[in-house]
């Protein structure tokens, strides 16, 4: 198989999250990428959170009462759509990612980005809105 | 535009040292120095020991790639003034083994197609016949790609893992499947499908498109890339729903 001849040594060794996180001077396939990153490994990390605060349910009625207030706080309302930008922008890229993967649409890979990122935009300000009002 | 000066921060290492520097110099530009230029007038007048590769100096050799201001670009053609910066970073490229100051082992990336035992170089069509020098059995290219290695450089997944075979073989890869050519076409066009077809192949791409943004030489390795899943996924559904063998 190929040759796995190190692209690295010791001198400069292999800084994976400089490699998927520093996009200075990068271009926008490489930002998509490293906020897909960041969204995937921050809506890995809220599921647990979810499952914590689930389990606050076997404190019965009162434990959850108390979440539920702190869970209407201004602070917490803005998390949630932090929340819904997360799942919105890695869902819509990782739709892109996937079908430029299959090789359908590689050539309007761009376009295809900025297309799914402007319904993207138009939901989370919907959802803002929603999570703000109701 | 008048000649300027500009501030060069080099990358600098020397096999043994523990780790590398950076060292400033100041550098003359005209309105058409390249930084190629730049570093080789550093080396005329102020430090002879800086080290770099260059050859053609007209982006055909692909020797002369680095990073300036943090892009990969081919440093024979990449005008000081028009970065419009006083201070011109200079680094090796990165994700290719380092030897010294701003040259980088190229080895490796070579190995990556001899190990594939396919023609990955292929024979060039335009210079069948020519008088060769001796020791050299036939003209060899990779056709559009210069072998500069920028994409390699660019790709955030070849800066997590050396396993990956990367944007410049995968493009090589794909030219053997799209254009055909020699006797035995088929079967290499074959071999190069299989050679990709796993996890460090082309589907360890992340659809970045980095190493198409700073190619130089338009060889678009993305697309390729792309391309060559194209061509799998086709044929694993056609498998799939028993259209082909
Ligand atoms: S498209 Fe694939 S090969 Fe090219 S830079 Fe991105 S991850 Fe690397
Ligand atoms: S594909 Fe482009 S960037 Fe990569 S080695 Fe070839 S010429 Fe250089
Ligand atoms: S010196 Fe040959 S490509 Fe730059």
């Amino acid at each position: 198989m190929q040759n796995a001849s190190a692209t690295r040594n010791d001198v400069r060794p292999r800084r994976p999250l400089r490699a998927w996180f520093d996009v200075r001077r990068r271009h926008m396939g490489s930002w998509a990428f490293a906020i897909n990153r960041l969204t995937g490994l921050g809506l890995a990390a809220y599921l647990f959170l979810h499952l914590a605060v689930l389990s606050t349910l076997l404190q019965g009625e009162a434990g959850w009462d108390r979440f539920l207030q702190l869970a209407r706080s201004p602070f917490f309302l803005l998390l949630d759509v932090v929340l819904i930008f997360g799942i919105l922008f890695h869902g819509l890229n990782g739709i892109r990612v996937a079908l430029v993967g299959m090789g359908v649409g590689a050539r309007q890979h761009r376009a295809l980005f900025w297309v799914l990122m402007a319904i993207g935009f138009v939901l989370l300000a919907y959802s803002a809105w929603k999570v703000f009002t109701i | 535009m008048a000649e300027v000066e500009r501030t060069f921060r080099v990358f600098r290492y020397k096999q043994g040292q523990a780790a590398p520097s950076y060292q400033t110099f100041k550098v003359k530009a005209g309105p058409r120095t390249t930084v190629l230029e730049a570093l080789q007038e550093i080396r005329r007048t102020q430090d002879r020991t800086l080290i770099l590769r260059h050859s053609c100096h007209h982006a055909s050799c692909g020797t002369c790639g680095m990073r300036v201001n943090g892009q990969e670009v081919l440093s024979c053609v990449t005008n000081v003034q028009e970065l419009g910066a006083e201070t011109v970073l200079v680094e090796p490229i990165n994700n290719i083994p380092l030897v010294a100051d701003l040259v980088v082992d190229m080895g490796g990336f070579y190995e990556r197609y001899v190990d594939a035992h396919m023609p990955y170089i292929r024979q060039s069509e335009f210079e069948p016949d020519a008088d060769l020098p001796e020791g050299i059995a036939q003209y060899t290219r990779y056709e559009n790609c210069l072998e500069c290695g920028l994409c390699v450089s660019a790709c955030p997944v070849m800066g997590s893992t050396s396993d990956y075979l990367g944007p410049a073989a995968l493009a090589a890869a794909w030219r053997v499947v799209a254009e055909p050519r020699g006797q035995d076409a088929g079967r290499a066009a074959e071999a190069a499908l299989e050679w990709v077809d796993n996890e460090n192949g082309c589907w360890r791409c992340h659809v970045a498109y980095e190493c198409t943004e700073v190619c130089p030489s338009d060889v678009d390795p993305g697309g390729s890339i792309m391309a060559l899943r194209r061509k799998l996924t086709g044929r694993k559904f056609r498998r799939l729903l028993r259209l082909e063998r």
